[in-house]
């Protein structure tokens, strides 16, 4: 029998019952959609998280007080004791090491800003002018804070967007001055809208030189270190650095964590791709009921269809010819089914695409492969004992009932 | 030609055993036209089923065509009725969902031929059987005596030497009966091998050679 005509006839048997082959069809779309739609859910969640952690900066090496043994778990996790602070020297002093490119200090306090009566409470962040390269921003208008000495800063400041609407609406902001707490501070730019990164809306904070920050929040101490390596390669090289550096300067003892971007985005990417595989498996499932289903189809078929495939063998079909028959019209079902699924489970990622677009909702390639494959072998395995059934089928049985 | 030597055919039905042929000795001169009568339950259609290597004896030995068929494996068996044998049902066993034009191409899609081929003989056979006008329609639009036109066109479309027909006309009126066996002794006229299932006497007698059929025997072997 030519492969043109065995396609042929399987496309006969499924276009003369409709009924039958839509279901079927439905059975399989359903899964392969589901398959396609949950794990593009789980991807888009995955990229998410790793893009947000892109938005830091690049090469970026988090350095706070306080020693924790877990590596890679998350900054806001680590509530190591503190036995020494940093301090603005030992951030300097990391500057010795020839694998950091820049650093950058950081003090995080809240402060009411205040323009004439208008009154804001926002987060106030004390660096250095690094900083803007280390987290890789954008001015929207006029300049960061000034290089310089960080120990002695000049009263300016720097203000998110949404600050200064809220604070100067449609009027200029730049060049004005504004107070946080008892202290006055000229605004010399205004930082490009990037919204919320990593919890942290840099829309709405004020930038402040270390210093001044320092004598707002009356504390030495840092928050924590942004330290830069020069490529990525550098980054481990950088880590070690920081490490006996300040274990130098703090009297050989380990006192600071040194948290890779790396580390961390690592453990996020595994237990989100592990998530992805989780529901795409739980999503597989159902591509093993529509098999099953398959399965039934094929055996009522092998009933309803005995006088036929009695007929078959006795104008000289051989059994193989009758199971080809049969596992050619399973393997188009599936190839079917996996078609529509993919269509709808591709329009069901892009509505909710259109219904969060923060999140890039992309099926993963292996889910576009697994999908259509597990369709066709779940199909293609339930169908062995039918074939096997119908090519086994006695023709003078067949044949001699009405 | 046909020979059968010592056929022997048994079912079992629980324990018990029904002979439905018993030493059955028969030769066929190939383009002979034999009717087989005899009464219900007497191993007809066992007997037909034999010859058309649907059904294997139990005992005995059958030569088809100078070969020994009696041991074929069932893949060589099917080739052999592609080949060479073609069935006309009572019920025609028509594929319901297939034109008339795809069932009469059914044998010849099976045997692999290629369509050009393939469209030259059941255009052949269309006109052999005057179903031109029916080539598009369903078994379900075609009359009985259609049917069995269409049935004949399809065991014939392989140019087999062997025709078997287990009571062709059981289905239809007399006269549409006497039309489909006279498109059989067309076949039969033009040097194929025809046996006649059939319970109607005066269609029995239309044929040269007569066997009579009781309890699994041959009571009776009469040529006209
Ligand atoms: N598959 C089977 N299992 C058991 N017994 C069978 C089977 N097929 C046929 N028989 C028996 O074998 C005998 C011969 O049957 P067969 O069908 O050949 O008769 P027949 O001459 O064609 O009868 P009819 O004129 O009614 O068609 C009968 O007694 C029948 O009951
Ligand atoms: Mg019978």
């Amino acid at each position: 029998m030519r492969f043109a005509d065995l396609l042929a006839f399987a496309w006969q048997v499924l276009g003369g019952y409709r009924t039958r082959t839509a279901l079927i069809l439905l059975a399989m779309g359903i899964g392969v959609a589901a398959v396609v739609a949950v794990s593009a859910i789980g991807e888009g969640a995955r990229l998410y998280v790793v893009n947000q952690f892109g938005s830091l900066g690049t090469n970026l090496i988090i350095v706070l007080p306080g020693r924790s043994e877990t590596a890679g778990a998350m900054p806001g996790v680590l509530m190591g004791k503190t036995p020494r602070d940093l301090s603005i020297d030992d951030a300097l002093a990391l500057k010795r090491s020839p694998s950091i490119l820049r650093i950058a200090p950081l003090i995080v306090g809240a402060g009411d800003v205040r323009v004439g009566s208008r009154i804001r409470e926002t987060p106030v962040l004390g660096t250095t002018a690094e900083f803007i390269r280390v987290r890789q921003m954008a001015m929207a208008q006029g300049l960061f804070l000034p290089e310089g000495d960080p120990r002695h800063g000049q009263p300016v400041c720097v203000i998110g967007a949404k600050v200064a609407s809220e604070l100067f609406g449609a009027r200029q902001a730049l060049g004005e001055w504004l107070r946080i707490g008892d202290r006055r501070f000229r605004i010399v730019g205004v930082l490009a809208k990037q919204g919320q990164s990593l919890g942290f809306n840099t829309d709405e904070i004020v930038v402040v030189p270390l210093s001044a920050a320092q004598a707002l929040f009356n504390t030495e101490a840092l928050f924590r270190v942004m330290v830069e390596a020069k490529s990525r390669e550098q980054i481990p090289d950088a880590k070690a650095d920081i490490e006996e550096i300040l274990r130098q300067r703090h009297e050989g003892e380990r006192d600071v964590t040194a948290i890779t971007q790396d580390a961390v985005l690592a453990t996020f990417d595994r237990i989100l791709r592990a998530l992805t595989l989780a529901v795409g498996g739980i999503a597989a499932i159902s591509l093993a009921v529509a098999g099953i289903l398959v399965m039934n189809v094929m055996l009522i078929a092998v009933t309803q269809r005995r006088k036929e495939i009695g007929l078959l063998k006795a104008i000289g079909a051989t059994g193989a010819q009758i199971r080809a028959a049969f596992f050619t019209e399973a393997v188009m079902l599936a190839l079917g089914g996996a078609a529509c699924g993919l269509v709808v489970g591709k329009l069901g990622q892009l509505a909710i695409g259109q219904a969060f677009p923060d999140i890039p909702f992309t099926a993963p390639w292996w889910a576009v492969i697994a999908a259509p494959l597990t369709a066709i072998v779940t199909s293609v395995l339930f169908t062995v004992v039918p074939a096997k059934r119908a090519a086994m089928l006695d023709p003078v049985m067949a044949l001699s009932k009405r | 030609m046909i020979r059968l030597t010592g056929i022997e055919r048994v079912f079992r039905v629980g324990d018990e055993a029904v002979h439905a042929l018993r030493g059955v000795d028969l030769l066929i001169e190939q383009g002979e036209y034999l009717s087989i009568m005899g009464p219900s339950g007497s191993g007809k259609s066992t007997l037909l089923n034999i010859l058309g290597l649907l059904d294997r004896p139990d005992a005995g030995r059958y030569e088809l065509n100078g070969h020994d068929v009696t041991g074929l494996a069932d893949d060589e068996l099917a080739r052999v009725r592609r080949e060479a044998i073609g069935f006309v049902f009572q019920f025609f066993h028509l594929v319901p969902r297939l034109t008339a034009a795809q069932n009469i191409e059914l044998p010849m899609v099976l045997a692999g031929i290629d369509p050009a081929e393939r469209r030259r003989r059941l255009d052949k056979l269309l006109g052999e059987y005057g179903l031109e006008a029916r080539a598009g329609h369903r078994p379900d639009q075609l009359s009985g005596g259609q049917c069995q036109r269409v049935a004949i066109a399809r065991a014939m479309s392989m140019g087999p030497t062997l025709i078997l027909a287990d009571e062709p006309t059981g289905n239809l009126d007399r006269h549409t009966g006497q039309e489909v066996m006279a498109v059989l002794e067309r076949v039969h006229r033009e040097g194929g091998t025809v046996a006649v299932v059939t319970h109607d006497p005066e269609i029995g007698a239309r044929a040269q050679r007569r066997i009579r059929l009781v309890d699994g025997e041959i009571a009776g072997d009469a040529s006209a």
